[in-house]
């Protein structure tokens, strides 16, 4: 069945784009994670433009980040006090995103943009990822005890406050940029930033992991929110009715992929997850590098008159 | 004797001119892209009217069509490889080009008349003035030009921009019907038809119709509200990923 796409201006297939937000809704599911790292790019490879694909699936995560922040809420597994924290440095972040995002793309640059910051973030995420689920999964077979944590330097910054539910004291400082970080890149690649944001949490801030998820899935969420509202308002590119076939899809989707999630170890997961952010990162390096069959391409501005 | 002259000049090319009358019309006037639009063809028919002065010789004709749709400024890209890596270096301005063009005819553009006429009547997509913003100026260039002929394959291959001498048929010597394919992904507007008729290489004649495509229902409402009401549209979209988020925590609640 087709479907015309108001904003994107395309017709698509409507069972496509939802088994399309199924599967990485799965994927979501089974990670913990919002997916826009998958779904942004399957958009862009079905012919959705890159600006159009990131600023709809802002919506689509912020939809399951939703669903998963309620069920983390219920579980007393959010941190408002931390969460408000990070939120003051998200909503700046996202903020400055969206500008960054309206000026590349009236530069002609928006496009190369995003392909970049996929290949250094995600290759960067995706082998530290892969390479520490590797030395877990070894670490498991020695039967060896885990490294215990100790403190950093993030611990000696000053504006310390006590976070109750996460049970830590910790400096605002770290905390407000990380925020400003994830909502940056969350607004120009069209990704909630969840896979970042957890292990900075997990490794940097020494956030339990009680609260990490849920508390993460809130600054998604608001950061989100505040995307899908700043790009409707400045670029006009949310496609409505994209993001709703997306958001059914993957709302469903996510939650066979937690049911699949638990029945998998944690190390092998980590694994999995580091091997699929890995390669998506190395698709779009190979893009970028080979020749593109068209060099040129064109962009309407709009009719006149 | 010389004004003389003149005036029968005068007569004798009006007469040429209004030899011949065409009559068209287009199957369909307003196109509506409804949610499961995807391409429409329409059809053109018309008819040359012979009257007293035509030329009691004159038995066949040639056909050009050329379908306009609304005017667009557009920007041509290209990339180079720098830093090893692709990026976009160069660009060229087309200013209010048609979004959507087409051309037909009843036989190739070179045996309908000569290349000189051609340029002065736009005939053939090489032929076609595309203004573009050249180092400070307002011209088009010469038709192979890299930037001119990217912009004509870019857009033929998504099917916006064609040509084919041999769409408009002759049902007998006078009446003819063409089909106007208008893909998936067609520009919302007024499109304009211009049918211009040829004899024996000479230009004798043009007509004008129209048509609009236009967005309606559920679609329409989304595009013109994303446009003029961005807040509202962004808020509403927030709300509704809300809804659907503690829709999907209810009906998959697990306790």
């Amino acid at each position: 069945m087709q479907l015309y796409l108001p904003i994107a201006d395309l017709p698509v297939n409507v069972f496509l784009v939802l088994a399309m937000g199924a599967a990485v809704g799965f994927v979501s599911g089974m990670f913990g994670i919002g997916g826009g790292f998958l779904m942004t790019p399957l958009l862009i490879f079905i012919g959705i433009t890159p600006a159009v694909a990131v600023a709809s699936v802002a919506s689509h995560i912020a939809a399951s980040s939703f669903s998963g922040a309620l069920a983390y809420w219920r579980r007393r597994a959010i941190d408002p006090a931390l969460a408000s924290v990070l939120l003051s440095g998200g909503v700046t972040g996202t903020a400055l995103g969206v500008w960054t995002f309206t000026q590349l793309r009236a530069l002609g640059q928006l496009d190369l943009m995003i392909a970049l910051s996929y290949v250094v973030l995600l290759t960067t995420v995706g082998s530290l990822m892969f390479s520490e689920g590797l030395r877990a999964l070894m670490r498991t077979r020695r039967g060896a005890v885990p490294p215990r944590r100790t403190h950093n330097w993030i611990h000696g910054l000053p504006l310390k406050m006590r976070f109750k539910r996460s049970k830590i004291y910790l400096s605002v400082i770290p905390v407000v940029i990380v925020g400003i970080v994830i909502g940056f890149i969350g607004a120009i690649m069209g990704i909630g930033g969840g896979f970042i944001l957890v292990p900075i949490m997990i490794y940097v801030l020494r956030v339990p992991t009680s609260t990490v998820i849920g508390t993460s899935m809130v600054l998604t969420l608001v950061t989100m929110l505040f995307a899908t509202l700043l790009h409707a308002v400045t670029n006009h590119l949310v496609d409505a009715v994209l993001a709703l076939i997306l958001m059914v899809g993957g709302v469903t989707g996510a939650q066979f992929g937690a049911r699949a999630g638990q029945k998998i170890r944690g190390e092998q997961l980590r694994l999995l997850l580091g091997l699929l952010i890995l390669s998506v990162g190395v698709r779009f390096a190979i893009e970028l590098v080979i020749e593109p069959a068209d060099l040129f391409t064109i962009r309407e501005l709009g009719v006149s008159g | 004797m010389r004004a003389a002259l003149a005036v029968l000049l005068v007569l004798l090319l009006g007469s040429v001119a209004r030899a011949e009358r065409l009559i068209v019309s287009v199957s369909n006037h307003r196109v509506t892209v409804t949610p499961n639009y995807s391409g429409e063809e329409l059809v053109l028919f018309g008819s040359v009217e012979k009257d007293a002065s035509t030329p009691v010789d004159r038995r066949t004709y040639d056909l050009v069509v050329t379908v306009m749709g609304p005017r667009a400024d557009m920007v041509t890209r290209r990339k180079e490889r720098t830093f090893g890596i692709w990026i976009n270096t160069d660009y060229r301005q087309f200013l209010e080009v048609p979004s959507y063009l087409a051309l037909f005819a009843n036989r190739s553009f070179e045996a309908i008349t000569s290349p000189e006429i051609a340029r002065r009547q736009q005939i053939g997509l090489n032929n076609v003035l595309l203004t573009q913003r050249v180092s400070g100026d307002y011209a088009d260039v010469v038709p192979n030009d890299v930037f001119r002929s990217a912009f004509i394959r870019l857009r033929t291959q998504r099917g916006l921009y064609r040509e084919d001498p041999s769409a408009v048929t002759f049902l007998t010597p006078t009446l003819f019907r063409t089909g106007i394919p208008l893909p998936a992904e067609v520009p919302i507007g007024t499109y304009e038809v211009e049918i211009k008729l040829f004899a024996d290489g000479a230009f004798i004649g043009k007509t004008e119709t129209a048509f609009e495509i236009v967005k309606v229902g559920f679609e329409q409402f989304v595009a013109t509200t994303a446009r003029q009401n961005g807040l509202i549209y962004g808020l509403v979209t927030a709300a509704m990923a809300l809804m659907t988020g503690w829709m999907a925590s209810i009906v998959f609640r697990k306790d």
